[in-house]
């Protein structure tokens, strides 16, 4: 009986002393037709060796792609000691830190994620972490409506060079409590947003701005321009943002050229890149943040730091009862939990890498695709479809229908891009490629003369 | 009794500028200066991020010591009600780490031995549970209710029937269950629980009506006891029109004895954190598989994963078109499911069985124990399911000690406390889940340290009042936490 | 809660404000000693703006402490004219003295607004006795 440790001796002991004559008789009180049958849909049980080696033929059965895939999940190295601690028992098997005396680990560890999110973001307060980046971005819009007293505004400018998902995630999550979220188009020629476009439609009955930087398609966003817009509409500005970047990046706490009224008002985004694997798509977590005034708009769980009864620092979980509230007002959540074991894997690796090691990995990044980007283009057939900044990832075009294409370079063993044709058939035939840093000039070479090998031979 | 270490600076503290882990920075060592040179001025960062600058050993030593001032499964027994603290089994963990399973993009082409595994999740979950269709990709409990009642609303919506916008929920529900609601345009209906702590049956059809979209209840309930006239209640509000949703926070007390689909629920979902063992992580991450009864199939938050000419591929829009959507970036919290998935292959269908037997065996042998010992047990003339409640609401008059006393009195005796103060219902209460994994001399230990604590309720109160004694820390002010707010480290001279 | 103050010169709503009766149409609004017993100690107060306009039942304040956070419903319909801005660094005024120093607001009624349904004291005693607090 896996896991199971009683004796025959301790059953028969144990019910002596409840004083039932057997474990059946504990379930008296379920009507008899209730009781289930034997479940004959799950397998009889497989001991450790057997499930070791299912599970290594279903991981050989998935093999191992050469990845130059991005939209919205990494690969990046992840430091050999990220996951030996954070699969330490303690960690691995600890609860939710409700006992804060017996949790001073967990809640020292996410007190110092808090403070390193806003190091990132350069904003005042983060929260322990949500559960992933588009369900954040849901939650960042509910506490816009919920912050933004100016107007009932519902309403949420949402571009679409943002991360197409996240609009759908957004969509479900919110659809019961009346936001609306309506479209801004980006400029064609650059993949950005289109300034004008904004300032031609006005604020009107918004809420709240999204901007997400870089933008899906990797282009960087003029981003001042676009919070000062925000902010002399009265609207917030909702910043996604991918942390890596953010090692080059312009923190979105100094967003905007204004000096009285600088500065994202809530930064979101997907804290995957920082030490957790791709893992066909999660877990990953979600971090916020945002100025101390709007604090009690924050959904999730955040740790202060305080003192005990000896006077002593010590860390505990705080503005709980806010939860609650938040749950009563016009814009509710009901998130009650955070991604720990992920937030714990981030602290390391963000501790190890350090400001210095995070910008060699967002310059390293930004070369390597900087390095695709040239090889592919000089194939027949592809070119760059955006001339603009960009950071990590970048739109190819091509001169057929990506889906074969991409295809045909799986087989290959290569994982090309993502096929830009369901999310943005405006691009016509495209492609968002991604080459981190764990990218060799051998790699780039090998995806290069694949794909013109493909393109030259049609 | 395990020993916790003291006390450890910040990170930031144990800093010194230019203090490098350089095996951890890839070439080239200029690449960082390049690629802001890409950049335009104005929208590069102006200063580093202000992260800490320490050694690869002073990270392993910060974050090792840290973890020994923790309590986990792995050194204490936890018995917290209603969060089903059983072993983490090593193996869900090493497998699931496998490097093909970790290396691959959740936008690759489908990757077919990860897309067995969920899809044999799957069938699993809806044998297990009576339920026709299942969903993996709710990432928490939370999202998985939502996910229940977001699909209630959707059929009556498809029916024409918006109006139903009313849930019921029994007075000692979680908390979660209205902010629930609230986020479906929902309103919440309480209905009362009678002496027995099962639900008011009269209460309920008076309840229940042409506004009633659903009803979300538990069972065995919060009280820690079966609610054995589940048939009637379904028919009450099957009646009226309204849906059954079943919050599977307890499905370890009846994991193979009963399936929520024979009680007549159309919706659940599951805690796979919970019943499924896969790892608290100090928070997360969990998973909230949804169940659905045929009414509910269409609406399923996609994706989800399918099989065809034996090939594994993920549902999506197309497949589902009245889907209530996506919940997640990709498809939930894969890697947690796979855990669920290992674990799930090792109990077996025999193993399903055994852990609600043994889990109740071991609620009902501590609940006699403290019984004996003179604690006075909510519902004693009940059977346990797989937990039950202690209250101290006699002890608190005569001793002037609280649940929350006796709580922080049992971390000094090397156990975490058990839940407090839930459900609401119950004064000063304790609840009290063993689970199945642990022996009988620990639990036995776990009575001798509560046999301890009453004694010193006798004669020496004050010692609980002021407990914790041995922990890193003693009791924190949570008023001033919550006052004086100090939620991030700020480096002297910089601001945020 | 049988032992809650309830001074003799004050209303009271149900949803446990107090209203004193100030000259020249105002009245002084704050929360009852019942209600800070049931919260604990105060950690955060927000009150209203001046010059907002509030309808009688309307949600206007809230007051936060480690177990609980509320709405605090404005009990009459009028303006906002004072605001105590005390409450900011010191929501503890609202344990230690919530009918004096943990006046929350002042607000000019408005006279084409009807009385809203306070109690007197006595029926707001009896009201909390019903309720079982």
């Amino acid at each position: 009986m896996p896991y199971i440790p009683h004796t025959p001796e301790d059953i028969e002991r144990m019910l002596a002393v409840i004083g039932a004559p057997s474990i059946d008789a504990l379930f008296d009180e379920i009507p008899a037709a209730l009781k289930a049958g034997p479940l004959e849909g799950v397998p009889a049980a497989l001991c450790e060796m057997e499930v070791a080696r299912l599970m290594s033929e279903r991981a050989a059965a998935d093999g191992r792609l050469l990845n130059f895939i991005g939209a919205g999940a990494y690969e990046h190295h992840i430091p050999a000691p990220v996951w030996a601690i954070a699969t330490r028992g303690e960690f691995y098997s600890a609860y939710t830190p409700y006992q804060a005396e017996a949790s001073q680990g967990t809640l020292q560890l996410i007190y110092e994620f808090q403070s390193m999110i806003c190091a990132l973001t350069g904003m005042e307060v983060a929260n322990a972490s949500l559960y992933d980046g588009a369900s954040a971005l849901a939650e960042a819009c509910l506490m816009a409506v919920r912050a933004n007293r100016g107007a009932d505004a519902r309403r949420i400018l949402l571009p679409r060079n943002v991360n197409p998902t996240y609009r759908k995630v957004a969509q479900a999550i919110t659809h019961h409590q009346g936001l609306e979220f309506e479209t801004v188009d980006f400029e064609r020629r650059s993949g950005r947003m289109c300034l004008e476009a904004l300032q031609a439609r006005g604020g009107e009955g918004c809420a709240a701005l999204i901007v997400q930087q870089p933008n899906f398609f990797g282009t960087v966003e003029e981003v001042d321009a676009l919070t000062d817009w925000a902010h002399a509409q009265r609207l917030l500005l909702i910043a996604v943002v991918n942390p890596t970047s953010l090692a080059c990046l312009k923190a979105p706490g100094e967003w905007g050229g204004d000096p009285d009224k600088r500065g994202a008002d809530i930064v979101c985004g997907e804290g995957q890149p920082l030490g957790v694997p791709l893992a066909s798509g999660g877990p990953y977590f979600g971090f916020m943040a945002t100025r101390m005034q709007h604090v009690r708009q924050m959904p999730g769980r955040i740790v202060g730091r305080t003192l005990d009864a000896q006077g002593r620092p010590g860390f505990a979980l705080t503005l709980q009862a806010r939860e609650q509230h938040i749950r009563r007002s016009k814009a509710t959540s009901n998130i009650c939990t955070n991604q720990g074991l992920m937030v714990t894997a981030a602290t390391i690796y963000m501790s190890l890498l350090g400001a210095a090691g995070l910008a060699g990995v967002a310059g390293a990044c930004a070369q390597r695709t900087a390095e695709l980007v040239r090889a592919l283009s000089r194939i027949d057939g592809v070119r760059e479809a955006f001339e603009s900044p960009r950071f990590h990832e970048a739109v190819l075009s091509l001169d057929r229908p990506a889906g074969p294409v991409l295809a045909a370079l799986a087989e290959r063993g290569i994982a090309g891009g993502l096929d830009l044709a369901p999310s943005h058939p405006e691009l016509g035939h495209a492609i968002l490629v991604c080459a981190t840093e764990t990218k060799t000039d051998a790699d780039v070479e090998a995806y290069a003369r694949a794909l013109g090998a493909l393109l030259g031979a049609a | 009794m395990a020993e916790l270490k003291l006390r450890e600076p910040l990170i930031f503290e144990l800093s010194r500028p230019g203090r490098r882990a350089p095996s951890q920075i890839p070439p080239p060592h200029d690449a960082a200066a390049r690629a802001s040179a890409q950049i335009p001025p104005h929208l590069r960062r102006s200063r580093p991020p202000a992260l800490p600058e320490v050694s690869e050993l002073q990270v392993v030593r910060h974050f090792t010591r840290l973890s020994q001032m923790n309590f986990s499964i792995d050194s204490h027994f936890y018995p917290l009600g209603s969060c089903t603290m059983k072993y983490n089994p090593k193996a869900c963990n090493s497998y699931a780490m496998l490097p093909e399973f970790l290396a691959r993009h959740p936008l690759a082409p489908e990757p077919q031995g990860f897309l067995a595994c969920m899809y044999e999740l799957q069938e699993m979950l809806k044998e297990i549970t009576g339920m026709q269709g299942v969903s993996l990709t709710p990432m928490a409990g939370a999202q998985g209710e939502f996910a229940g009642v977001a699909m209630i609303r959707a059929y009556h919506q498809g029916r024409g029937d918006g109006a139903r916008t009313e849930i019921i929920v029994p007075q000692a529900a979680h908390g979660t269950n209205p902010a629930t609601a609230a986020m479906c345009g929902c309103s919440v209906k309480e209905v009362a629980c009678d002496k027995n702590g099962d639900i008011d049956l009269e209460a309920l059809r008076a309840a229940a009506g042409p506004a009633t979209a659903g009803i979300m209840l538990t069972n065995p309930s919060t009280l820690g006891v079966f609610e054995h006239r589940i048939m009637e209640v379904a028919r009450i509000v099957h009646d009226a029109g309204g849906l059954l949703y079943y919050d599977g926070a307890n499905l370890n007390a009846i994991l193979g004895k009963v399936r929520p689909g024979d009680m007549g629920f159309d919706v659940i979902h599951m805690n796979l954190h919970k019943t499924f063992s896969t790892p608290h992580g100090g928070g997360g991450p969990g998973s909230g598989a949804v169940g659905v009864g045929p009414r509910l199939l269409p609406f399923l938050p996609i994706p989800l994963a399918g099989r065809q000419d034996g090939r594994h591929r993920w549902l999506g829009e197309a497949d589902l078109p009245q889907s209530i959507g996506r919940l997640s970036g990709f498809m939930g919290n894969a890697g947690v499911n796979l855990r669920a998935y290992i674990y799930m292959r090792m109990l077996g269908r025999e193993g399903m069985v055994r852990v609600a037997q043994f889990a109740t065996l071991n609620a009902n042998y501590l609940m006699s124990r403290l019984i004996q010992a003179g604690y006075e047990a909510a519902y004693p003339q009940r059977r346990a399911s797989h937990e039950f409640i202690v209250t101290l609401r006699q002890e608190s008059r005569t001793y002037q000690v609280t649940a929350m006393d006796v709580a922080k009195r049992l971390l000094d005796h090397g156990f975490h406390a058990p839940t407090t103060y839930f459900p609401l219902l119950v004064p000063e209460c304790l609840l009290i889940e063993p689970t199945e994994t642990e022996t009988k001399e620990e639990l036995d230990h776990f009575c001798d340290a509560m046999i301890a604590i009453r004694r010193e309720m006798e004669q020496d109160p004050e010692k609980l009042r002021t407990a914790p004694h041995t922990m890193p820390v003693r009791r924190l002010d949570d008023v001033r936490a919550a006052k004086q707010l100090d939620l991030a480290f700020k480096p002297a001279g910089m601001n945020a | 809660m049988s032992d809650a103050k309830i001074p003799g010169d004050l209303k009271y709503s149900k949803s446990h404000e107090w209203i004193r009766s100030l000259p020249n149409g105002r009245v002084e609004v704050g929360i009852t000693d019942h209600a800070q017993a049931a919260l604990g100690d105060l950690v955060f107060v927000e009150v209203p703006q001046l010059d907002r306009k509030l309808a009688a039942g309307e949600a206007c304040a809230v007051v936060e402490s480690v177990k609980a956070a509320s709405d605090v419903y404005s009990p009459v319909s009028g303006r906002v004219v004072a605001r105590n801005e005390d409450l900011a660094q010191k929501p503890e005024l609202l344990n230690s003295d919530p009918y004096g120093a943990g006046w929350m607001m002042r607000i000019e009624l408005d006279p084409k607004a009807g009385a809203g349904a306070l109690l007197e004291p006595a029926e707001y005693a009896q009201f909390l006795q019903e309720s079982g607090e």
